[in-house]
Formats: C-alpha cells, structure tokens, sequence
C-alpha cells in the first residue's frame, strides 16, 4: 500500500514537472517549414534553420536542393513552402504558377560573386575587361580564340585553357547573360564541372588557365588562385566583400533570392522563420563565404516582407 | 616449322599471362590508393559527435546522424519492397513462363530497364510515387525509387542462380510426385538461395550509393529530425557527401571523407555477407 503510495506520488511529480517545464518553455511554435531549390543558397538556409532550431525547436525545418529550377518546378505546384534560387524565377515558371493559383514573394537574402581567376604562375593577366571576356566565352569563339596574345596584343602567343561552371548550372546561366549577353550561350569547348573545387583544382594546375567561378571558393585558395581585376569601363576592380557591396564590382556579382508561397506565409512557423531568416542572415552570410546586402538594402527587403505579410492578412 | 608456333604459342601464352596480371593489379592498386587517401584525410574526423550529430554550417560540428540512419531505413524497405517482386518475377520467367514472343519481349525490357539512367527513374519517381500516390518526399517514396533501379538487377541475377540448379533436382522432385510449386519451393529455391541472396545484396549495396533519383524526388539534406516512420522525410549519406564536397570549406571535405569511409564500410560488410552466404549455401547443397 505504501509503496503504491509512493508511486503515485512521484508519478505525479514526474508528471507535473514535465508540464511545468512546457510551460516555460514559451516557444511551443509547432509545423514545419518544407523549402527546396539552389544548392548555391542552400548553405544560407542551412545555416539560418541551425539557428532556428534552437529557438523554437518543435518546428520541423527540412531543406532539399534540387537546384533553382528543380526546386521552382515543385514551388509553382504549392509542393514547398519557400524556393532557395540563385536567379529570378522565369515567366515560364510564373504562368505554371498562375495557372495553379499560386502567389509568391521574393526576397533578396544576399549576393554572390562571380570571380575571373587565373593560375598564380600567370604573370600578364592582371584585368580584363567585360568585351574581352564577351570574346573569348561567346559561342562566335570556339576553336578560334585560343591562344592568349589574340586577346590582348601584348599577352604572351601561348594557349589559353577555358574553366567554368557546367551549364545546367544558375551560374552558368547568370554568367552567360551578363558576359556573352545571351542566357545559356556560349562556346561549348572548356573544362566544365557543376562541382567549383573541381575548377579550382583546374585552374591552379594549369599555367595557362582562366576560370570563372563562386567567390566563395576563391576566398578558401587564396595560395593556389589569381584573381583577376574586371573592368567594365570604370576602370579595373577586384571582387571583394566591398566592391560587390558597394556595386562597383559589375557586372558579375549576383543577388540570390528566397521565394516564399502566399499561402504557406499565412501560418505562423512560416511567417517566424522568414522573420528570423531576414534577421540573421547578414551575419551568417558573412561566415559561409557570400556577400551580405547593405543596411538599407537589409530594411528594404524587411519592409517589403512585412508589407506582403499585411496584404495576405486584408486578403 | 612446328618447333616454331609452339614457341610462338608459348610466348603468346606468357603475354596474356602478364596482360592478365597487369589489369588484376591497376584495379586492386587503384582501390587501396583510394583507400588510403581517404582514410588518411577522414580517419581522424570519425568521432562519437560526427556519428550523433545533426547538420550544422560549422564543419567540425556537424554530423551524420540524420543521413546514416536514413540510409538504413532505405536498405531496410528497399528490400522489402524489391525482394519479393524480383524473385517472384524471376521464378515466372523462369519457371513457369512459356519461351515465346511475349517472354522474350519482356526480357529484352528487363535487359534495357537494367541499363536506364539512374535520374530517369528519379523522375519517374516523382510523378508516380511523390504525386499520383501522394507518398511526398518520403522514404517510402525513396524505397520504392531505388526497389524499381535494383529490380532488374534482382531480376536477372535471380534468374542465373535458378537456371544454375540442376534438371536432376527438379526431374527427382516431380518423380517423387510434387507439384510444380512444391518442386520449387522445396527444391529448386533452397539450391538456388544462395546465388539470388548474393545478387540481392550486391543490388542493395548498389542501391544506398545512389544521389540521383534520390535528389530529383525531393529527399533532403537538412533536417533536424530522425525518421521514425516510413512516411517522413529523409536524407542518405551519398547526398550528404555529394553536398559536402562542393561546399567551398575545407572542414567540409574532411567531413565528405569521413562520410564516404562510414558508406564504404556499409557496403563491405554487406559484400562480406554476400561472400559468406554464397560460400555457406555452396557447401550446404550438394548434387
């Protein structure tokens, strides 16, 4: 009798210490948060749901990277709740959208550039500038621009050796429309690879090399990679956190984008993890290697959350 | 005159000899370098953390957990689903299908299924299981993906082990007046168990090195919780890898060694299996 008692009682205990300890625990915020798309923005939104999860730990966050297409395909079915892409969504993938009566927003989360590099035993290209880069990608040059000095007179009569992202790729596509003018066009005959550590090990093994690619990737081979100065007629400029922050860094330095579905931002886990995404993603951008956006660039994006978010509400 | 082709014979003999023992070697040397250098860059990073951990962008504090235990759960309903279909098929095929035009129609399919794209399946995977069936990005649907990429291949090899057991066998089965099914239940199946359970192990352990199909239908790559169901989401070490080796930190590839020495180690244990039931079953059953 006594032992049962005793049971009781601390059963009981037990019992009510677990609900007082739900009771502090004052984000009881439940559901999930279901987002797909780039694999260049996936590091950002692995970092911002790490985040999240300490704070509000019964919310599921699951992340896929299907790429920005893929992840756009499942986005306009209202398959996922937000879509990580590394450029605009296209008005094909918009008409798919209206047509399944799909309503979006995106948000510019923060930049990534492109960097122009060379092997560090290449002691003539210094700058280039955005024509000279025009001729040597566009399709026109393949099998004709192949040796250094047809760029630049006074460049040695050697051969270049041409390395860059593979063409399913977004940065393909973002390299191909600012440099060659035309998206998903260009000469055919280079080292490609979707993987950049592949490029980087291209570039710095090869006297006669010049690749594109992440700036990310440049800062970590710093010893085994040149950078290059791109001049788009305001004189030569390197990439670096300042210059693509300030914009002088162009043409190739790109935003990348988070799109969020109008129906998913109604409910609650959603609208707190975009809140707490636009809040740390300045300072977690900076550790994976990309560009933050600038403090007013930073308010805009907010400004522009909130206001779709009293828009959804009045609907 | 003849004195001389022989020592041509001979000499020709000894080339191939040598050709053979070179190609033997260029695999086995090409292995152990791999081997080496990979456990040489990612030995040091298998820890308790590394195996208990959930994603994380810090290299040194993520881990593996989510990815390996969704690898498990993708061997284990892979070949839940894949076995049974596979060997059921293969024993239609060969046991108690008529050898005419259909028959050989649907072996020429099988022949060319086995030979698809792994990404094509993921895409038809997206469609079938993720939406008319409603699975989602599931590890259900995940299962069945990869129980339709190994099917040939569960398929054929069932086939060879049947077609290895002996007409003796099922010529005394049936003269001791068994039926078709009991002959092959009783007979056939347990003489030919060792060679479909050898070919089912390979396919499983080409199965869970699978990224393709996996990443078309939508499985993840950050998530904070342990699949417990079939019907959750889910990620698997190949992906895990595939992402941390392009990832632009170096922690990050030592994290992606460390990984892949985790899924090799799960493929030679179930290769060792594969050998040991093979060499179990060849001395149990004697003709």
């Amino acid at each position: 009798m006594k032992k049962i008692f005793l049971f009781i009682v601390a059963a009981g205990i037990i019992l009510f210490s677990c609900g007082v300890k739900k009771e502090n625990n004052n984000n009881q915020l439940k559901g999930s948060v279901n987002i797909d798309g780039s694999s260049t923005v996936y590091p950002i939104t692995e970092a911002v749901a790490e985040e999240f999860k300490k704070i509000y730990p019964d919310v599921k966050v699951a992340v896929a990277l299907s790429g920005t297409g893929g992840g756009f395909k499942k986005f306009v079915r209202g398959e996922t709740d937000i879509n990580d892409a590394s450029r605009p969504i296209t008005k094909f993938e918009d008409s798919i959208a209206k047509t399944n009566n799909i309503q979006y927003i995106d948000l510019e989360v923060a930049y990534d550039g492109l960097a122009i590099v060379v092997n560090p035993q290449n002691d003539w290209c210094k700058d280039i500038t955005v024509e000279e880069l025009k001729k040597i990608w566009e399709p026109a040059a393949q099998g004709k621009i192949t040796h250094w000095n047809q760029i630049r007179p006074e460049w040695p009569k050697e051969p270049i050796h041409l390395y860059g992202a593979g063409v399913e790729s977004g940065t393909y596509d973002y390299f191909t429309e600012v440099i060659v003018g035309k998206s998903h066009s260009s000469r055919g005959d280079y080292t490609s690879s979707e993987d950049d550590n592949v490029l980087v090990q291209g570039v710095s093994s090869d006297k006669f090399a010049l690749g594109f690619f992440g700036f990310a990737y440049c800062e970590e081979n710093k010893d085994k990679i040149k950078l290059v100065a791109v001049n788009n007629g305001n004189g030569p400029v390197f990439p670096s956190v300042e210059t693509v922050k300030n914009k002088t860094y162009v043409p190739l330095s790109r935003p990348l984008f988070i799109y969020i579905n109008n129906k998913a931002a109604e409910r609650k886990e959603v609208q707190e993890f975009v809140n707490f995404y636009l809040e740390k993603m300045n300072s977690l951008v900076a550790e994976i290697g990309y560009i933050p956006l600038n403090e007013e660039e930073t308010k805009k994006v907010k400004e522009k959350w909130q206001n779709f978010l009293q828009e959804n509400k009045s609907k | 005159m003849i004195s001389n082709s022989v020592k041509i014979n001979r000499f020709k003999d000894r080339i191939f000899k040598w050709y053979g023992l070179l190609s033997t070697t260029i695999g086995v040397v090409i292995l152990f370098v791999f081997l080496y250098t990979i456990i040489k860059e990612g030995w040091d990073r298998l820890n308790w953390q590394f195996f208990t951990s959930l994603p994380s962008r810090r290299p040194s504090s993520a881990g593996i957990l989510v990815p390996l235990l969704g690898t498990f759960w993708i061997m284990i309903l892979t070949t839940i689903i894949a076995v049974p279909i596979g060997v059921a098929a293969a024993i239609y095929l060969e046991e108690y299908g008529k050898k005419d035009k259909f028959a050989s129609f649907i072996e020429v399919n099988i022949a060319n299924l086995a030979g698809v794209p792994s990404i094509i399946y993921g895409l038809l995977a997206l469609e079938i299981f993720v939406r008319i069936m409603g699975l989602g990005r599931s590890l259900l649907s995940g299962a069945f993906t990869l129980s339709l990429l190994i099917l040939p291949i569960v398929i054929v090899s069932t086939r060879e082990a049947l077609k290895s057991v002996p007409k003796t066998i099922r010529e005394a089965s049936y003269a001791l007046g068994a039926t078709k099914w009991k002959t092959i239940w009783n007979a056939v199946l347990p003489s030919a168990a060792g060679g479909i359970l050898t070919g089912v192990i390979l396919a499983i352990s080409r199965a869970i090195g699978e990224t393709a199909p996996l990443v078309v239908i939508g499985a993840m790559l950050y998530i904070t919780t342990i699949p417990t169901h079939p019907l959750d989401d889910f990620s698997v070490l190949p992906i895990q890898i595939y992402n941390w080796l392009s990832r632009p930190q170096k922690g990050f590839i030592e994290n992606a060694t460390a990984a892949i020495i985790v899924l090799l180690a799960i493929t030679f244990i179930l290769n060792g299996i594969a050998i040991y039931l093979r060499n179990k079953w060849q001395n149990k059953v004697k003709w």
